[in-house]
Order: C-alpha cells, then structure tokens, then sequence
C-alpha cells in the first residue's frame, strides 16, 4: 500500500487552477518546484486546514479526504505533524508549552515520541523557558520541528524548513532535520524550491509546476535538468 | 456633614457601589456574548454581516431613551418578551434591579464587542489553525490560543464597557424607573440637581467628582490593556 495518495483540484480565487497528483512510497519525498507553484497549498490540504475542491487525499490506510464520499477528516483527527514555513509558534507559550501542545492531546498510549530525546536531539535543553519571540530564527526551525514531532504524526510536513535560517546555519539545521528523520523515522513530505537540498534529503521527487505534477521519480532522474 | 472616606458620605458611597455593582453584573451577563460576538464577527462572512454590526452598534447613536423604551416594550410585562416570561416563570425584569443591569448591559455591548473584535482581528488565524493541526477540536483551539492571544483586548472591553455602565442614564430611566435599587450615580446626580438647597448641591458635586474620578480610571486601565494587546500582536 502507498503511503500517501494525493489527486486534488483547487480553484485559486485569482482564477488560477491546481490539479496536483502523486503517489509516494518513500520514507522522504521532496515537493520540489518554484514558489507559487502550489507547494504550500498540498500541505495544507492534506493537513485540512484548506478544503480541495474535489480529489481525494489518502495517507496509508486512512482516508483523510473524499469529495465522492463527503469524507472530510478534521484536522484534529490527521495526525498529521504540520512544521510552517514561518512556524506559527505559540506566541504566548514558552518553548516548552509549545513543544507538549500537541503531546498532551495525543492519547497516553499512543504518544510513541518522547519528550526528553526529542529535547536531546534537537539541543533544546537551554530554551525550554524561554518565548518564541526570543528565539532566532534556526531555533525556532528546531522548536517547530520538535512540537511537530511531539504531536506524533504518521506524516511529516515540512515547509520550506531553510527560509527563515541564516546561510551559514543552514546545515546545521538540515543535520537536526536528517538526525530527526533517523531517529523517529516519520515518514515526511519536504517542500522546496532548492534542487540541492531535494537530493539531499528526498529518496523521491515530485516536481510541482503551475499547480501540476510535472516530474516524478528519483532525485538523479527528476533533478538532472536542473 | 456625616462621617465621610475619601470626602464621600455614606449615602455617596451607596450610590457609587450599586453603580459598581450593576455595572459588573452587566459585564458578567454580556461577556460570553461578546466574546462570541467579536470572534464571529472578526473571522466569519454570512449573509447580512453588515445588518448584524448595524444593529449591534445601534445603541451606540441611538438616543438611550429610545433603546430604554424599546427594552421596555419587549420586555415589560405586557411587552412581546416580557408577556411570556412574565406567564411562564412569573420573571418580572422592567422596573426592577434586572432592568437596570439589562439597560446597562445593553448599553455597553458594543464598546465591548468593538474592543474583542479588533483583538481577535489582531491575532493571526493561522495559529488556530496551528493548533487543530496538532490535535485540538475548536472549543479547544479556541479557549488555549485564540482568546489567550487576545485576552488584552477583552480586558479592555471589559474595562471599557464597565466603565460606560457606571454612567448609564437614559436607558436604565426608562427601562429601570428611579426606585432605591436604581439610583446609581448618574440618576442620582439628576435627582439631586432638581432639589433645592446647598446641601443637595454639594453631595452632588462630590458625586459629579466621583463619576469623573471612576471613569478616568477606567478609560486609562482599558487603554493600557489596549496598548498592551498591539504590542502583544505585533511582537
């Protein structure tokens, strides 16, 4: 069984029409392609957070989305660990609060990531007190990524995780992404509009252009052209 | 003059505390509505959204003669309301404390539900959506990221419709009548004008003083909850 089916339509008000579909096995799939060319639109989608107009989303054997059926998951119920572009971190929570907000909604048997490793991992031991507003801009990559994963999702989302990082820290947080993906091995979609940073995170690429899927397949045959 | 605290009498006091008091009971009663108000308002489009401000802001320009008499008409005894209530749980609200707390609450509501508004309006619906994405329904959602985040902006209306409540006059008139358990400050002051002698005079200028006093007060706690709530957005 695939590990995510994705077929949606999507009519932008300014008239501008989406139609993306894929099919993806791989433990990290890159969604690559230029920006507003619907990147951000499919995460949205699949975390419910945007309604398609038709299609339907399916992530392993659930059935997150079916305008056939009306089936319609609320994104409370995805598990579905969405890490935005510009983070949306809880500015009235410190580190902490944010990092348990989705950990203390998971049920107790079914939260299978731990707090202290994930604290370990992505070095947030000093921060855990402190407000988002005070974090640069890799730290709060780190602290988005980790109340991501504490959520326990069965899919990652990851929007365009280097934008907000300074150049020189950019590996550094690509390794916290890589460490991450070894660790917990939570399957994950990775958006990006760099062709160097899908190969190096992605076993798989989907090309993205004006809404549709124009490429798939492996990192060396979608991003030669490149 | 009688023993006094602050240079106001005991009877001054009376009058400045069931201000105080109606006006809190009426904050109390319209807050759930407001909240409910200001975040339908700042986050939803229906049809007749425009019709809905409008007659929420209409006691603002109305005369509040005219909103006291409306009340009176819906909910006196004989009024459209007020008949049934009045048959079905022997609930008498015109010309009673209820009345007062009613017109004053009535009174305040849009300054109340204005200030929620702009608070909610404020904060960036994208971390609602943050937060049903990692596992809260919407009650959820709502009551640990969206009002905390602008629970300045509600003090503030609080505060500011609190402080329009301790000056009711027109409407708790109409609506209320002056009895013992409706002479709050401004009615007072009215009563007290109208009554020949130095004495009269003189209780209600300290009660003229009060009322300025109070409001100030109130108007300067609800800008600072208002400023507080903008840094707390643009941060």
């Amino acid at each position: 069984m695939p590990l995510l089916e994705f077929s949606c339509q999507l009519q932008y008000p300014s008239g501008f029409r989406a139609e993306p579909a894929f099919v993806t096995e791989a433990p990290v799939t890159a969604l690559f392609g230029p920006s507003g060319s619907g990147k951000t639109s499919i995460l949205s989608m699949i975390a419910g957070l945007r309604r398609p107009d038709a299609g339907f989303i399916r992530l392993g054997a659930r059935l997150l989305f079916d305008s056939r059926t009306g089936a319609n998951l609320p994104p409370e119920k995805r598990r579905v660990g969405y890490v935005f572009q510009d983070h949306l971190l809880f500015p009235h929570l410190d580190v902490r609060g944010n990092l348990l907000y989705g950990w203390r909604r998971r049920a107790r048997a079914a939260r299978a990531v731990d707090f202290d490793k994930v604290v370990r991992v992505l070095e947030l031991a000093d921060l855990l007190k402190r407000l988002p507003q005070s974090l640069s801009g890799g730290q709060r990559q780190r602290v988005a990524l980790g109340r991501g994963l504490l959520c326990g999702p069965e899919l990652l989302l990851l929007d365009e995780p280097l934008s907000s990082v300074d150049d020189e820290l950019k590996q550094r947080v690509l390794d916290y992404i890589r460490r991450v993906l070894e660790e917990w091995r939570v399957p994950t979609l990775y958006v990006t509009h760099n062709p160097a940073e899908a190969r190096q995170m992605a076993g798989w690429v989907v090309r993205i252009d004006q809404g549709r899927v124009s490429a798939a397949g492996r990192p060396e045959q979608v991003l030669t052209e490149v | 003059m009688s023993e006094s605290f602050l240079g106001l009498t005991a009877e001054d006091w009376q009058a400045v505390w069931l201000s105080v008091r109606v006006s809190l009971a009426a904050v109390a009663l319209s807050l759930p509505f407001g909240v409910a108000a200001g975040w339908v308002l700042a986050r939803k489009s229906f049809p007749g959204k425009a019709l809905a401000e409008t007659l929420l802001n209409l006691p603002l320009v109305m005369p509040p003669v005219v909103t006291g008499l409306l009340l009176l008409y819906l909910l006196g005894k004989r009024g459209w309301i007020g008949s049934w209530l009045y048959h079905w749980f022997g609930l008498e609200i015109a010309l009673t404390w209820r009345a007062a707390v009613l017109a004053v609450a009535v009174m305040g509501f849009p300054l109340m539900v204005r200030a929620i508004r702009l608070a909610f309006e404020g904060t960036d619906p994208r971390l609602y959506q943050a937060a049903r994405s990692l596992g809260a329904r919407p009650l959820d959602a709502f009551l640990t990221v969206s009002l905390p985040l602008a629970r300045n902006g509600v003090i503030a209306g609080i505060v500011l419709s609190f402080a329009r409540g301790l000056g009711e006059f027109g409407a708790t008139l109409m609506f209320a009548g002056i009895r013992p358990e409706t002479r709050m400050l401004a009615i007072e002051v009215y009563i007290l004008n109208n009554q020949p002698g130095a004495a009269y005079e003189e209780r209600m200028w300290r009660l003229v003083a009060a009322s300025a006093l109070l409001a100030f007060a109130a108007l300067a706690a609800s800008e600072h909850f208002a400023r507080r709530g903008r840094r707390h957005a643009s941060a």
